[in-house]
């Protein structure tokens, strides 16, 4: 189960009103390769992964990403809550207005409402991992436009502490990578991953 | 708590996180309802006891931190849905 801690990952203080980059942002709130998306996905594939290194990485990284949708919303929130009606007709926000005003929806910048159909799970685990080094690689490029749309620090400092997220977690998806890869020999597919587990604790279960 | 089996310490555990997350939720509408507050404190603080008991003999319950304990092994202990 899941508690929650009251306070953000990262911090986010944005107070210059920006509709344009509220807009922009929604890709990585609702968006093919959002946080929520993220999240979906590896908290959904993780029952199916055959080792425990792997269920850890897809169940902690998933939690982390929770916390990094809360940072973008608040991010889109802070941009939102202070712009005028004329700065969200001219940043091409007008339709979104009319259904949410100024609430914040998982939609994509384009209007395009999230959904499930972003993700996959196979239950193969080393598609669903190869899925999710991929996922990361597409969520670190949004980051990277997303920096390129603007030059205000309160919203750069962030996006450069969620765009350095991704490269860990592509990281820490390849080294899962290579443990299903190691857990199979001669084209044998997975099935007694448990018994790399190094640690002593298992013994006295 | 010493006396009990990992199954009987963590079945208690769900009993006091239960009310822990009903008087939660009572708070969140009634949030200056001081019997309900006290309570709240009370399993709060039975709640934590119990944690840090089952955790100073089985090993970590939580992530990123919050179970320091040198017991057991998060990664390698049984996943909930195995």
């Amino acid at each position: 189960m899941w508690i929650y801690q009251k306070k953000l990952q990262y911090p986010v203080n944005i107070s210059r009103p920006n509709a344009r980059m509220a807009k922009a942002l929604m890709a990585q709130y609702g968006g093919p390769d959002s946080e929520l998306a993220a999240a979906c996905r590896y908290l959904t594939q993780r029952f199916s992964m055959p080792d425990n290194r792997v269920k850890a990485t897809c169940n902690d990284i998933g939690t982390e990403e929770m916390a990094h949708w809360e940072m973008i919303g608040t991010m889109i929130h802070q941009c939102m809550r202070n712009a005028s009606l004329k700065e969200i007709e001219e940043a091409g926000l007008m339709g979104y207005y009319t259904m949410h005003s100024k609430g914040i929806f998982p939609a994509d910048p384009n209007g395009v409402p999230f959904t499930t159909a972003y993700i996959q799970c196979t239950g193969d685990p080393i598609t669903d991992i190869h899925e999710d080094m991929a996922a990361e690689q597409k969520a670190r490029a949004t980051y990277e436009h997303l920096m390129t749309l603007t030059d205000d620090p309160a919203l750069l400092n962030p996006l450069r502490f969620l765009r350095e997220r991704e490269i860990v977690h592509f990281q820490r998806f390849g080294e899962c990578l290579n443990i299903l890869q190691s857990c199979t020999t001669a084209g044998m597919t997975i099935t007694v991953p448990e018994k790399d587990c190094c640690c002593e604790e298992k013994h006295m279960d | 708590m010493k006396d009990m089996t990992k199954c009987e310490l963590l079945k208690k555990i769900s009993e006091y996180q239960f009310v822990t997350v009903e008087l939660n939720l009572y708070l969140d509408t009634h949030p200056c309802d001081a019997d309900a507050r006290n309570d709240y404190l009370y399993y709060s603080t039975k709640l934590c006891e119990l944690i840090e008991a089952y955790e100073a003999q089985y090993g970590p319950l939580m992530n990123f931190g919050h179970s320091p304990t040198e017991t057991g092994c998060y990664v390698c202990s049984e996943w909930p849905w195995d």
